[in-house]
């Protein structure tokens, strides 16, 4: 019954005529010419070798070759961590702005400080960390002069994994800000006051009613985090100039000059890149729209 | 009594979070500050000065803010006739441009940039003949200059487009256009005179968005081989201390100039970008 109601609704509209189309032509050219082609050349030529013929070499290699395999797993690695800590970081922070009893004036504060922040990246954010955790920086010198620690002696290094997750913590976090702050305000009043009828402590209302509502809304935004350091390249490239070999460092290397003697390898290694993009980008719309069954 | 209930109250755990979040954005603007200014102790501003007499400096920034501008007009004039012309025409074409205007979020810079090097080095010839159109466009100044902007609306264009559709949304575009065309006007009077000042402040956060993109961008650039802003930073602090920590903070203050203005004009969310 649903179906053919359906059907006579779809056969009462007009026609879209292809006149109607051509209003969109130049948008798709444009994306054509200037996103797809781009992309699909790289894809096409990951799976050609030197001789132009078709190969399945390039992609196998992308799992074999330890140089390009540390790549991806340093790049994973320092993504899923820094997800995780602007996750946790900036998820309090979201908190406390929001459902958290701090002062109204202070979120909007937050909410600008984070619009800024998330967008304050590549050579100036390199320079700032610089300035600050560097050998010569102000934390450094303040620890070593007041608490007489010395942060290089014991092991700490801004232009290393560790270094680099601080610096990428600048971006990742105020972006999680922007994503849960509207989550957490879309958490009811009610269902706070019903669990409290019902008994609930503070603690039982968290685990069991807000996190499960939120967990979907969570793991999206850090799967978008993750995917936000993925793909950064400035920010890297100014700190430790190409000293740290994430795989958009190597890329970058790949396009200066065939640093892997094998173009068809550098042009998998862009395409396995886009994959791991897309798969992110897949999880974060996929938990989005879970989400919203609860959070409006 | 009062007191203790107050400090029951109060939001001990909140506060805490709030000041590690604070003193983790603070601290690196700070440093930075106190580091341009520690050059020379008699003459405080001796970094900025330094950077602002250099010519390379004023020639990068403002040809980046050309390609911002170029960027920002061209992008506009590409999304809005689109965003409109699916709002009120074309609602099927809904999905598929907006899959489209969130491919950027997979393609990165770097990979972008990529791609359109090993496409547009190759010189355009007839299809399937030897026939040359056209030189590749990496290979002089115009064209070069086209990929550039073209690379920077493609990086734009989710938050472009995004800005553009939610301000049609609340326009009833429809029933204004009917009344436009009932008047007589012509679609390029509808989009120029009714459409597009009724988007204003959704055009200008799209733009200062972009703006804050643009300026400052590095890796299309230098691989583009573009003498811009983000290039001319960059290799600055490969020799230099002051300046670029001067500059940095100047940056700072743009990027916070930017978001500003947009939090101004829309009075409501902060956007995140991605050039990172």
């Amino acid at each position: 019954m649903a179906q053919t109601v359906l059907n006579l609704k779809s056969k009462a509209a007009a026609p879209t005529s292809w006149k109607t189309w051509l209003g969109v032509v130049p948008f798709f050219l444009f994306a054509i010419l200037f996103l797809v082609l781009p992309s699909l050349r790289l894809f096409t030529a990951s799976f050609t070798d030197p001789n132009g013929s078709f190969t399945l070499d390039n992609i196998i290699q992308l799992f074999s070759e330890p140089f390009i395999v540390n790549a991806y797993k340093l790049s994973i690695q320092i993504s899923a961590v820094t997800a995780l800590g602007g996750g946790i970081l900036g998820f309090l922070l979201a908190y406390s702005v929001t459902v958290g009893g701090l002062p109204k004036p202070l979120r909007s504060i937050l909410i600008t400080f984070s619009g800024v922040a998330s967008n304050f990246a590549g050579v100036p954010l390199a320079f700032a960390f610089v300035a600050t955790l560097g050998r010569q920086g102000f934390i450094t010198h303040i620890l070593r002069d007041y608490l007489g620690i010395d942060m290089y002696d014991a092991g700490f290094n801004l232009y290393s994994f560790a270094g680099l997750s601080l610096v990428y913590m600048y971006f990742q976090f105020p972006l999680m800000v922007l994503i849960m702050a509207p989550a957490l305000d879309g958490l009811k009043r009610e269902w706070r006051e019903a669990a409290e009828n019902l008994g609930a402590s503070t603690t039982q209302y968290w685990l069991r009613v807000a996190l499960p509502i939120l967990l979907p809304s969570i793991l999206g935004a850090m799967i978008l985090l993750f995917g936000n350091a993925f793909g950064a390249y400035a920010t890297a490239y100014a700190l430790t100039g190409g000293r740290i070999g994430i795989v958009t460092i190597q890329i970058g290397a790949q396009i200066r000059g065939d640093v892997l003697y094998n173009p068809g390898l550098g042009y998998a290694m862009a395409i396995g890149m886009v994959v791991i993009m897309a798969f992110s980008l897949a999880g974060y719309s996929w938990l989005q729209a879970k989400t919203e069954r609860w959070l409006k | 009594m009062k007191i203790m209930s107050r400090l029951r109250t109060f939001p001990f755990w909140s506060w805490l979070w709030f000041i590690i979040g604070a003193l983790y954005f603070l601290l690196p603007l700070l440093a930075t500050f106190e580091f341009s200014l520690s050059w020379d102790p008699e003459v405080p501003l001796k970094a900025y000065q330094r950077a602002f007499e250099d010519n390379d400096f004023w020639e990068t920034f403002l040809y980046s803010n050309m390609l911002a501008v170029a960027t920002i007009i061209a992008s506009i004039i590409l999304i809005v006739p689109t965003a409109y012309w699916i709002r009120l025409r074309l609602p099927q074409a809904r999905r598929i441009v907006e899959f489209i205007t969130l491919l950027p979020f997979v393609v990165p810079a770097i990979i972008l940039v990529f791609g359109l090097i090993r496409i547009y080095s190759a010189p355009v010839n007839l299809p399937f003949t030897d026939f040359r159109l056209m030189q590749p466009l990496t290979n002089f100044k115009a064209g070069t200059n086209i990929l550039i902007v073209a690379g920077y609306m493609v990086l734009a264009m989710p938050y472009m487009y995004r800005s553009v559709d939610t301000g049609l949304r609340t326009v009833d575009i429809g029933t204004l256009t009917e009344a436009a065309q009932s008047l007589g006007a012509n679609w390029f009077t509808i989009i120029t005179r009714i459409i597009l000042p009724n988007i204003r402040s959704a055009l200008l956060s799209g733009a200062l968005l972009t703006f804050a993109i643009v300026v400052g961008e590095v890796t299309l650039a230098s691989f583009l081989g573009v003498d811009a802003f983000g290039p001319y930073l960059f290799l600055l602090g490969q020799h230099r201390a002051y300046e670029p920590a001067a500059l940095s903070f100047v940056s700072f203050l743009l990027t916070w100039f930017a978001m500003g203005m947009i939090q101004l004009v829309t009075g409501g969310q902060g956007q995140a970008a991605g050039a990172h």
